[in-house]
């Protein structure tokens, strides 16, 4: 049980939360994850962790409603309790001073991203921090991320926000100027990470990327997570979540991701309807 | 059993034939297929016993229950305390009645299996357990005064259950680590509902916490603790029951596309996430209309029993050797062909193809024959050149074998490990090479069975309460 201690919305259908786990606070490093289950009927799902404050036993996820589960949690208010998260999983981060290093963000992505930056900036390296989002409002954790790097770019689908394009699109530019990168880490939306990876690599720039495929378990146990990098099966949970994007069957892996695609929607049309039907719930006052 | 009469009565009576579900409900629900003996049928049964002087059938038990002694107390009319005889031995008879594989073990050395049919001993296990829990009889035996000795257990299958219950009966102080948010290990997330009711599973666990063992669920130990953690937290002895857990690929290709599922997955989506029930459950599970599943053990048999009841139109097990090498327990392979499964053996699938979505569409298989035995003493399958041919699926379940999970050896290494990844440990004792730490199940032997996972779960309590003793 991890009780939720803070709320805030980043976006549309986009919230922080901060929840009480000191265990885990005080083992997770960047770039790990937990496993979150809601209700004893529910599923389990990973969620990349933000940020943790060891001292406060804390952890910061940032979660998209993106299905039923995710819903669920968003609806959540502080002093409300998780069933179960479970952590920390998968391998931390390879921090080193690699020297010049881009580090690119798409949507909810940004909130991963945060910690590996911060780390790759404390071990000496000059970060370029690409941000995206499909229009302003969805370009969360601006300023926490400008603290941690030292160059911050940012780019909106609709140019309603910083230049406008894709994150590729900044990329690109970074690469005609010939700017030097020694290493480049991409975390956001499935395909942005395989477009990413397609302009970095005729250039030679190792580029990793941080999958989020279906998981189950997160403990090596059932398969469910299995990608094909550099011709070999891998288990994300246990061997990433971080690969080498340009040894990563991008093709495979979103076929994956689809397996349970008509049952996801249906699950999630049917707590929609429900929740139509239900009186808004009042958020919970100081003192109430 | 002295007098001669007796005895021929006793040998009239024909082996009690055990009541199921009908067949329409075991096709459609997950609903448990025996239904158990009544207790005319119990006390008929338990009377066939001939109290042989040489009980062989003890010796055919791992865990040595005095099985003469718990059925004649049956005979008597004491259920209680014939279930409380078989407890002596054995913490967990409700599920060892329904899993345990009898026909290998005390059935099989049984007299009368010589003469006719064996006694029905896993039957009457069952039967005394069950009776005692739905008659509210389970006691909490007296506890010895606490020892102030903390003891870590790492993993809830039988192995991690029955040490933890044995060395909280000795007064230490136990603290079970699970890594899943369910303890129970397979019995849990592998062997479904239709064959072990899942309240069975949660009883027996409330029995051994009512003893005062600790459980922690979610603990992934090698990720939010190591071993050497633990010692550091005020354990003074660690005992690793994480059994075998490690889905096994045929590494051919195709084996990624959509509709390919390790038998754990397919399991755990269905047993522990209760997939059966979506939506009412939020975790998916899919099955298309021609399921096949490869391997021919209990968790073939499960997996594909499954997919009969999820609705598939066809299911079948694909095996490379014949049904006299199939590993699953026969009475599982007869309940499998009586709700439909089919069989086909001396085969092995070569590649997976699919359809441009990355769904499995056909699979190439070759067929076998056997050759000289290998290393198990069975006959080695040889693919027979040029025999391949294409056959439809949509869904595959693996289930050819799981290995060990490495997940707690990275914050571990120095606790040694054979070639296979399982834990090098005594036979007798469970001692690993790491001082203090004890390790049994399937993480030593490999997949096996709970009933050896208890009884090397009994053997290292039994070894960690002298080392206790000598801190
Ligand atoms: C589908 C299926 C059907 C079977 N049917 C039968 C049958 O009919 N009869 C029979 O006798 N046997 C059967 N078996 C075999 C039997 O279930 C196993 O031999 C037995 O459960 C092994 O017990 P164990 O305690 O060693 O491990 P497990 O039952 O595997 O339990 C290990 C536990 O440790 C946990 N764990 C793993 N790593 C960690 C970690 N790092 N930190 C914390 N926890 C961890 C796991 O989550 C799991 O809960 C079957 C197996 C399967 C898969
Ligand atoms: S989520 Fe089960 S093995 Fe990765």
């Amino acid at each position: 049980m991890a009780k939720i201690l803070e709320k805030t919305i980043l976006a549309p259908k986009i919230v922080r939360m901060i929840i009480d786990t000191p265990e885990i606070a005080r083992k997770r490093q960047a770039g790990q994850f937990v496993i979150v289950r809601i209700s004893e009927l529910g599923e389990r799902i990973p969620l990349s962790i933000a940020d943790a404050d060891p001292e406060r036993g804390t952890l910061t996820l940032v979660i998209q409603e993106v299905g039923k589960t995710s819903a669920c949690l968003n609806e959540m208010e502080p002093g409300e309790e998780i069933l179960d998260v479970v952590g920390p999983l998968g391998i931390p981060t390879h921090i080193e001073n690699f020297g010049r290093v881009v580090g690119i963000g798409g949507g909810v992505g940004i909130a991963p991203l945060h910690p590996i930056i911060q780390a790759l900036k404390r071990a000496g390296n000059h970060v370029t921090t690409i941000l995206g989002g499909r229009s302003k409002e969805f370009v969360i954790m601006e300023d926490e991320m400008r603290k941690v790097s030292d160059e911050l770019l940012i780019c909106t689908d609709d140019g309603s926000y910083g230049k406008k394009g894709f994150v590729t699109v900044v990329l690109q530019e970074l690469l005609d100027a010939k700017t030097p990168i020694d290493f480049c880490i991409a975390i956001g939306p499935p395909i942005m990470m395989r477009n990413v990876c397609k302009i970095t690599k005729p250039y030679g720039v190792a580029t990793y990327v941080s999958l989020n495929t279906i998981m189950v378990d997160g403990t090596g146990m059932c398969g469910s997570c299995r990608v094909t990098v550099d011709g070999k099966t891998r288990f994300v949970c246990v061997d990433g979540p971080e690969f080498n994007g340009h040894q990563v069957d991008f093709d495979e892996m979103f076929k994956r991701m689809e397996t349970f695609k008509p049952l996801e929607d249906e699950a999630y049309r049917r707590h929609q309807e429900q929740m139509k039907k239900k009186p808004v719930r009042k958020v919970a006052m100081e003192g109430d | 059993m002295g007098d001669p009469e007796k005895k021929k009565a006793a040998l009239r009576i024909p082996r009690q034939k055990m009541p199921h579900l009908g067949l329409h409900l075991r096709k459609t629900t997950f609903q448990e297929v025996p239904l158990g003996y009544s207790a005319k049928q119990a006390r008929l049964e338990a009377q066939r016993c001939l109290q042989c002087k040489r009980t062989v059938c003890i010796q055919g038990c791992p865990v040595l229950i005095d099985i003469p002694a718990f059925l004649q107390l049956i005979v008597d009319g004491d259920i209680i305390g014939a279930s409380r005889k078989i407890k002596e031995a054995n913490a967990l008879p409700a599920i060892c009645g329904r899993v345990c594989p009898q026909e290998d073990q005390c059935e099989k050395t049984c007299v009368l299996a010589k003469k006719g049919e064996p006694l029905a001993i896993g039957r009457l296990e069952r039967y005394v357990a069950d009776y005692e829990r739905e008659h509210n009889a389970v006691e909490v035996p007296p506890l010895p005064p606490p020892t102030g000795k903390r003891i870590a257990v790492i993993g809830s299958g039988p192995a991690g259950l029955i040490a933890a219950s044995e060395l909280a009966l000795k007064g230490h102080d136990v603290t079970i680590f699970e890594a899943l948010h369910k303890p129970g290990g397979v019995l849990v997330y592998g062997i479904p509902e239709f064959r072990l009711p899942k309240k069975i599973v949660e009883a027996e666990i409330n029995y051994i916490q009512s003893l005062g063992v600790k459980i922690k669920t979610g603990y992934i130990i090698g990720m939010l603790y190591s071993v050497d953690e633990l010692f550091a937290q005020g354990f003074q002895a660690v005992f690793i029951g994480i059994g075998a857990g490690l889905p096994r690929f045929l590494n051919i290709p195709g084996e990624n596309l959509c509709g390919i599922f390790s038998a754990n997955e397919f399991l755990t989506r269905a047993n522990l996430m209760f997939a059966y029930d979506f939506p009412r459950a939020d975790t998916p599970i899919v099955v298309g209309k021609k399921v096949v599943v490869l391997g021919a053990g209990n968790t073939a048999m499960d997996a594909a029993r499954i997919a009969i009841r999820l609705g598939a139109d066809d299911v079948c097990i694909v095996y490379r050797r014949t049904r006299a090498e199939a590993p699953a327990r026969i009475e599982e392979i007869q309940r499998a062909e009586e709700e439909g499964l089919k069989f086909h053996f001396l085969m092995a699938p070569t590649r997976f193809i699919g359809n441009d979505d990355g769904w499995l569409r056909t699979m190439e298989c070759i067929r076998m024959e056997l050759g000289e035995p290998d290393d198990s003493g069975r006959r080695r399958p040889v693919p027979i050149p040029g025999s391949e041919f294409i056959m439809e699926v949509d869904t595959i379940v693996n289930a050819i074998g799981s290995g060990s999970n490495t997940i707690l050896f990275r914050t571990a290494s120095d606790i040694e490990r054979s070639k296979w990844g399982t834990i090098v440990a005594d036979e007798e004792t469970g001692l690993t090479s790491k001082k203090g730490v004890y390790a049994g199940g399937d993480i030593v032997t490999g997949a096996a069975t709970v009933i050896l996972a208890m009884g090397a779960g009994k053997a290292a309590a039994v070894a960690i309460d002298e080392y206790l003793a000598t801190l």
